[in-house]
């Protein structure tokens, strides 16, 4: 049996899904421990870091502005630059965006409402570490719950994104066709960076880890983590 | 020294505030409005006396922190 995977996951003052995440990587026999964000090192060893979601000091100015400015985002640039496995979820995926490691940028709801419910998204480029487990084209059941959420970055950087396959999730309906609740240029939910070792998505694989609580397509996207 | 920074938007970049603040501007009857765009001002006060100098180091926040740069454009005024 090889050693336990290693998970780490930030916490700055508003973060709110940091414990669900915990829990999610508990039950897939991860070793993982909360990192405060006032910490400037991600520990040795550490296989992934997640960013989990929820708010981040007050999202005052921007969602993920203020954070990108403390000393474990210092770290986290470092860890990822070195190859690090990073996975931003929601406030964690702005935060990545604001402090450069995944282009683009997320904005208002185009409808400038707050979205909570399970949406479909569709699997667009499985070819890397998270959606290994996914198959291309796959209609995944997924909670999001965001108000900044409407992605966007310019055409240049769109066609990069596709020419890479950045293009993890697109948001559809049950079928796969195009259903976008955001305003996100092409209905994109989530993406990667061009090394494929940052992940970036809105919503909310570590809700989707028990049939009973509406779906468990969350557990084979995290499950990608699991060896290295 | 005091520096007013405006933050907008960029053009070609939508703007759901502006736009919904368009729509109820119409509703309530004021039809010359023609568009609308919200942005938002930071007030800084800061201890420079040249306002060179205090207009660069303001940009240096702004391209640090107070603007996204991918999405939002931003205007310095420096009153002395």
């Amino acid at each position: 049996m090889s050693a336990k995977i290693k998970v780490g996951i930030v916490q700055f003052p508003g973060t709110n899904c940091e414990y669900d995440t915990q829990h999610a990587f508990d039950a897939l026999g991860c070793e993982t421990v909360i990192l405060w964000h006032k910490e400037d090192a991600i520990p040795d060893g550490t296989d992934l870091v997640v960013v989990a979601g929820g708010f981040s000091y007050g999202d005052y100015l921007r969602s993920g502005a203020i954070a990108k400015m403390s000393p474990i985002m210092k770290a986290l640039k470092l860890y990822a630059n070195n190859g690090g496995k990073v996975l931003g979820i929601c406030n964690g995926f702005q935060v990545l965006t604001e402090t450069g490691l995944l282009p683009g940028a997320l904005k208002r709801n185009e409808g400038l409402h707050f979205i909570s419910r399970h949406h479909h998204l569709k699997v667009i480029s499985n070819d890397n570490t998270f959606l290994r487990h996914c198959e291309a084209n796959e209609v995944v059941n997924i909670p999001i719950a965001h108000h900044d959420g409407n992605y966007y970055i310019d055409a240049q950087g769109l066609k990069e994104l596709y020419a890479n396959h950045q293009v993890l999730l697109q948001y559809t309906d049950e079928k796969g066709n195009i259903d976008n609740p955001n305003g996100s240029i092409d209905s994109i939910a989530g993406i990667c960076n061009v090394n494929k070792n940052v992940f970036g998505l809105m919503p909310h694989p570590e809700r989707a880890m028990e049939s009973l609580l509406g779906s468990n397509d969350g557990r084979r996207m995290l499950e990608g983590f699991l060896s290295a | 020294m005091k520096a007013i920074v405006n933050v907008f938007l960029k053009n070609g970049v939508l703007d759901s505030q502006g736009k919904a603040v368009l729509h109820a501007l119409s509703g309530h009857g004021f039809q010359s409005v023609r568009d609308v765009r919200v942005g938002k001002q930071i007030i800084i006060e800061l201890d420079e006396s040249d306002s060179a100098t205090a207009k660069e180091k303001v940009a240096h926040m702004c391209e640090e922190l107070l603007a996204n740069t991918v999405i939002e454009d931003y205007e310095i005024e420096i009153i002395s």
